[in-house]
């Protein structure tokens, strides 16, 4: 029956595997690599490795897995249901807006805890990025790179709210740590709340069809019978949350929302339930290696894992506004 | 049977479809033409619950299309509308699946991917299944669709001007398609249409609107009449009998 397109098809049978692979080798990179000299076979045999694996290194590596996949999908279900390629945490306020919320929380209940941190952000969240989705639903746009334009102005304009109170209640530099992910600070104990966005994942993938309809537009959708409206409010609380877990933990992660989900859909396509766990997969691998290089490229300092994401991010960003020729053209 | 009853949609002070009742068969094909601006679309747009109206009902079989679910509507009546932002990276066996979700909430039972192949191969696609959909032409996409819709397997398919830029040969084939939909698997086609004599050689019913309201609703033979048309159109129209068609000629 396959007697076209072979190398479409064959990249979304491999993409999975070789996700899965670049996965396990990173992530036991990222275990092996640290201050303390530890071989990887030490780390599970000796006492002393043994005890620096549970407190640290595992808790760290696995910190960054849970980030990176849940940063990612988030992207992928916002873009899905915006039906735009630039659409992503980082760049439709919701990072700003979870950002705000954490602070809020922090000046007004300072002994809240972590779980009503995340709450509180997520609804900021979700707020913050519902006012973007009405504008860009309102405004009409003559090329879509406006809207994350948009977005990014948007974001900025909380982020002054946010800066504001910070300056005031003396909090400025816990802002610039939300803003940009640092996982140099997870041990055990400070990083299990990630699991929460791990679960979120689990339940955006038993979305993933309603999502995919969505994505097809709305007189689409309503004529295959999809609730629009609530698979729209589903998605965006899912986004929301993760993203402020993501937050209140480790940092946000700038842009790995918006590159990962478009690198992989462009090598495998569309079909949400196999781009999901495929988009989880590459956002852990890239935040896994972009940590790894983050912890050895000053050895025996670090360079905060947001800061390497983001300049990569950044140059990918540019190069998908600039080949906007072919699919990203939709206004 | 889709009864329309006082359908009304209004924007500011201009009514678009003012009133319209009328009763849809539960078999054969069903033209809608008209000028632009006739309210043709909106009505449709309506009966498909994709647009509220201001006033008036919708139902088919019996179930009330604006207050039912959109998942039991939607295994009564499919809807096939033009594509104007298609932007998704996907192939055409997984655009048929679509068709699917009313019955199975996207998770695909052994029925649903049997419907989903014959629907390919019925419209003719199993070489393009694995093709991407924006590598199809314009033909090629419209089938696709329709196959989509054969999926979904509904009584109604309502589709809105299909034969938007194609070609004569790709509209033709689609007007075949439809044709064989109704004679072989007993359903129902309501299409807007802008071409009269696709209409005319095509449908067993023809519906014509003006100015937001049905002004003539008949077999081909009594409504691709030179009176009825220069009625619905405001210009003058000349009819000939080629064979077993009814052209109607306007050019001149």
């Amino acid at each position: 029956m396959i007697l076209s397109s072979p190398t479409r098809t064959t990249a979304a049978t491999v993409a999975p595997w070789v996700a899965v692979a670049a996965v396990v080798v990173l992530a036991a990179l990222s275990l092996a690599v640290g201050v303390a000299d530890v071989s990887l076979a030490q780390l599970f045999t000796d006492p002393d490795g043994q005890t620096l694996l549970l407190l640290s290194r595992w808790p760290r590596t696995a910190a960054l897995v849970l980030a990176g996949a849940a940063l990612a999908i988030s992207g992928l279900i916002m873009q899905q249901l915006t039906r735009n390629r630039f659409v992503a945490p980082s760049t439709a306020g919701t990072v700003d807006a979870a950002t705000l919320g954490v602070l809020v929380s922090l000046i007004l209940f300072a002994s809240a805890p972590v779980m009503g941190k995340v709450l509180i952000s997520t609804a900021f969240a979700l707020a913050g990025t519902a006012v973007f989705v009405i504008l860009i639903q309102r405004v009409q746009f003559k090329d879509v790179v406006f809207v994350p334009l948009m977005g990014l102005l948007l974001g900025g304009v909380y982020r002054a709210i946010a800066e504001f109170f910070a300056y005031r209640e003396n909090l400025t530099q816990s802002l610039g740590t939300w803003m940009n992910g640092d996982f140099s600070g997870v041990i055990q104990g400070r990083y299990e709340t990630l699991w929460l966005a791990g679960a979120a994942a689990v339940v955006a993938y038993a979305f993933a069809h309603q999502f995919a309809a969505a994505g097809m537009g709305r007189d689409f959708a309503t004529g295959i019978g999809v609730n629009v409206r609530r698979v729209t409010a589903i998605g965006l609380s899912i986004a929301s949350f993760t993203t402020a877990v993501v937050v209140v933990t480790v940092g946000a992660i700038p842009f790995l929302g918006l590159i990962v989900p478009n690198l992989v859909t462009m090598a495998i396509g569309d079909n949400l339930r196999r781009a999901l766990p495929v988009t989880a997969l590459a956002g852990a691998a890239l935040t896994l290696g972009c940590d790894t290089l983050a912890r050895v490229l000053i050895l025996p300092y670090e360079i905060p894992v947001g800061s390497i994401v983001g300049v990569l991010g950044a140059v990918v960003f540019a190069a998908l506004v600039l080949r906007k020729g072919n699919r990203y053209v939709t206004a | 049977m889709i009864a329309v009853d006082g359908l009304t949609k209004s924007y500011g002070t201009a009514t678009v479809v003012d009133g319209v009742s009328l009763t849809l068969p539960d078999a054969g094909v069903t033209s809608i033409i008209g000028p632009n601006g006739a309210g043709k679309s909106t009505l449709l747009s309506m009966v498909s619950r994709i647009l509220g109206p201001d006033a008036g009902t919708a139902s088919v079989d019996g179930v009330d299309v604006f207050s039912a679910s959109g998942r039991e509507v939607a295994k009564r009546l499919s809807v096939l509308r033009q594509d104007t932002h298609m932007t998704a990276r996907i192939t055409v066996r997984e655009l048929v699946e679509f068709g699917r979700f009313p019955h199975s909430g996207g998770r695909l039972t052994p029925d649903c991917r049997a419907s989903v192949t014959s629907a390919l191969s019925y419209c003719d696609l199993d070489h393009l299944a694995h093709r991407g959909l924006h590598e199809l032409s314009g033909g090629q996409r419209q089938r696709a669709f329709v196959a989509m819709v054969l999926a979904q397997d509904t009584r109604y398919v309502l589709l809105d001007e299909p034969l938007n830029n194609l070609d004569m040969a790709h509209a033709t084939g689609v007007m075949r398609l439809l044709r064989r939909l109704a004679d072989e698997r007993d359903k129902s086609i309501v299409l807007v249409l802008h071409d009269i004599n696709y209409a005319s050689a095509h449908s067993d019913r023809i519906i014509a609107m003006r100015d937001g309201a049905v002004v003539a609703d008949g077999a081909p033979a009594e409504v691709i009449t030179p009176e009825a048309l220069e009625d619905v159109y405001g210009m003058p129209f000349t009819v000939h009998r080629l064979g077993d068609d009814l052209v109607a000629s306007y050019f001149r």
